[in-house]
């Protein structure tokens, strides 16, 4: 399963592309696909948004669903999606919980 | 302190109109990243894992309160309330937005700062050591000559595009606080037999992905060659480094494959054109940019001894602080203060824009004007005098800021790592506030003593781990964090590279580890007077080893 990651061209805040096109502060909302066609899309959107300027470094990541809940499998994403493990008051973990650090 | 000219002023300002004009024209979509990329990073803004990064420079990181002021302005009006120290004696912002940074830049201007070469493939800031102009030990102020190596590289025409960065950094003590062998050109500021100033010069020295050692190429290089043998020494790089390679496009893999002695060779040969021509530093250009570093006045305040010992003996907080935290000043009423940005359980090199405001105020009001910040993430207040020295330590404890502990085991260098930068593999920040932690304790950091933990998040080495007396570095294994420990390592005048102990700690282990090795070092030293690094450089890795693998160290 995956999604897309990018940060804000005007702010450099991470989002990740949401299921009717836009772009999205909390993973959580993100669009999931689960075949290669799914990705193509999502890389096609995203290179649309990063020719007009929306978004840059688009990526796509791989994610799962554990118990439930969405978890990227990379530590790395797990922490661009919530804000630095070491300030829990500070970036998008300040007001959603929804993806464990762990 | 330096102060800008009209020059300065009016080229700065051109600066940020540029940077004014290419953000706008790339929010409105006339230019596209892999254009603006490049125009960005000359202004030293980078994109991390949350946001923008702006870096700002910190010219051989002196700060006076009006600068440290506009720092605290900056980080409340428009990133989240503070600022982050480097190893490199800069601050970093994590999270500025693009849109804000050209008035960002605009505010740095009108304290003469900005961001200018804080990335790319040009000459970076020039750093130098923390304690210039104040330190007992060094034969002159280094930082006029910072300031010469600053001005002659801003915007170089034939250095802005080398095959890879390049960092200068320049000491003048037998006691090299700065990391001088470390650096692409490392000066060593020193008197010849006649008591003429000049240089012992090392080049190719760097960490990173291949750590190596700056090898020496002049004994003595008199300081009017100081612009004339620099340029010879890039002019060799920019022809010959490597440009198909990243990873070998520093100056230290050229060096290094050519040979110290062929590629002073080169250097000498090109120096030898310079020499006579344009580029010697004229004696009257010289005690001009002296002059801006005169030292300051400092009225004569002996009543400082006696005031000290008797606040000392009332106040154990304070005494402890005075063992840990005060440098001998040349002026014996004076001293400089380490101001510590390692709180224990806090970020490494993180300050806040409250604190920022008052260590400007205590600069302002006790030590001329001046801050300064260290490669090793503290800031340091050069001229204090030792009469003050009670004042001044109260109002840190204050806001926070007086633990006192610079270069004992919780005083750790630590890069963002995977937190913030987009390059981590793992995160060194929480691993650095766990070690704080474990060793808390007080009486029994000074019972380990002088000990430097260095780490970083991955191979590009921010956090020196190379050089660190223990080393840590982050890596990505199997998707979770792993965490390599090197033994040995020092960025001072007997610089060493750490060796590698053995197999990684996970983020469980890793705090463990390093208290294994800590006790294995106490128990193994002479007497208290063989610090860990001397320690291990007696007894080598064997008896660290056997402590953290047992039986299978024995296996290996």
């Amino acid at each position: 399963m995956k999604l897309l990651a990018a940060n804000r061209l005007i702010d450099g805040v991470a989002v990740w592309l949401g299921p009717d096109g836009t772009w999205v502060e909390d993973i959580t909302k993100a669009e999931i696909v689960r075949d290669k066609e799914g990705e193509a899309k999502l890389e096609k959107l995203g290179q649309e948004a990063v020719a007009k300027n929306i978004v840059l470094d688009i990526e796509l990541i791989d994610v799962e669903i554990v118990n439930g809940a969405l978890r990227p499998l990379r530590l790395r994403e797990r922490i661009r999606a919530m804000g630095p493990s070491i300030h829990p008051e500070i970036g998008k973990q300040a007001t959603k919980r929804s993806v464990s650090l762990v | 302190m330096y102060r800008y000219d009209e020059f300065d002023h009016a080229f700065v300002k051109a600066r940020v109109a540029e940077f004014r004009d290419q953000v706008e024209r790339r929010l409105a979509g006339d230019i596209t990243e892999d254009q603006f990329k490049p125009l960005r990073l000359m202004n030293g803004v980078y994109l991390q894992l949350h946001a923008y990064m702006l870096r700002i420079a910190i010219p051989y990181g002196t700060l006076s309160s009006r600068k440290l002021r506009m720092l605290a302005h900056i980080a409340r009006t428009y990133d989240k309330g503070y600022g982050h120290f480097t190893t490199r004696q800069n601050l970093q912002f994590h999270w500025p937005a693009l849109r804000d940074i050209p008035q960002i830049l605009e505010d740095l201007a009108s304290v003469e700062m900005h961001c200018i070469q804080t990335s790319g493939n040009c000459i970076r800031n020039v750093t130098a050591d923390h304690l210039a102009g104040a330190a007992a030990d060094e034969v002159a102020d280094p930082r006029p000559y910072a300031e010469i190596l600053r001005q002659w590289s801003s915007l170089h025409p034939e250095f802005s595009f080398l095959p890879r960065k390049f960092k200068i950094a320049v000491t003048a003590a037998e006691r090299d606080r700065a990391a001088v062998q470390v650096y692409d050109i490392g000066l060593h500021l020193k008197k010849d037999a006649a008591g003429r100033l000049g240089f012992t010069v090392y080049v190719g020295g760097g960490l990173g992905r291949t750590p190596i050692l700056a090898r020496k190429i002049r004994d003595f290089l008199p300081e009017e060659d100081l612009l004339s043998y620099t340029t010879a020494i890039l002019r060799v790089y920019n022809l010959y480094g490597r440009r198909d390679n990243k990873w070998k496009a520093r100056i230290k893999i050229l060096v290094h494959e050519l040979g110290a002695e062929a590629f002073a060779a080169q250097v000498e040969k090109e120096f030898a054109e310079l020499r006579e021509g344009e580029l010697k530093l004229p004696e009257k250009d010289l005690r001009a940019i002296q002059a801006y570093f005169a030292p300051p006045a400092l009225p004569a305040r002996p009543e400082g001894d006696a005031l000290v010992v008797r606040e000392a003996a009332a106040d154990p907080g304070f005494a402890a602080w005075l063992k840990r935290n005060i440098h001998t000043h040349k002026n014996p009423d004076y001293a400089s203060v380490t101001v510590s940005l390692k709180g224990i359980g806090e970020v490494p090199g993180d300050i806040s824009a409250d604190q920022m405001d008052a260590v400007a105020d205590l600069a302002e009001a006790y030590a001329c004007d001046e801050v300064r910040v260290s490669h090793e993430q503290n800031l340091i207040l050069p001229h204090v005098a030792r009469a003050d020295l009670k004042v001044v330590y109260d109002k840190l404890v204050e806001v926070g800021l007086a633990t006192p502990n610079a270069g004992l085991v919780t005083d750790i260098i630590c890069c963002p790592g995977l937190d913030y930068c987009a390059l981590a593999n793992a995160r060194s920040i929480p691993v650095a506030q766990q070690i704080a932690l474990r060793f808390a304790d007080l009486a029994r950091q000074e019972e380990i003593g002088d000990l430097k933990i260095k780490m970083s998040g991955c191979i590009n080495a921010c956090g020196h781990h190379h050089v660190g007396h223990i080393g840590i570095l982050g890596v990505e294994k199997k998707g979770a964090e792993l965490y390599q420990v090197t033994l040995g390592g020092s960025g001072d005048e007997n610089a060493t590279l750490g060796e590698i102990i053995g197999r990684g700690f996970g983020p469980d282990e890793i705090v463990d580890a390093v208290e294994t090795i800590v006790e294995t070092y106490l128990s193994l030293r002479q007497d208290k007077n063989e610090d860990f690094l001397a320690a291990y450089r007696r007894l080598g890795p064997a008896p660290f080893k056997e402590a953290l693998y047992g039986s299978e160290a024995k296996a290996a």
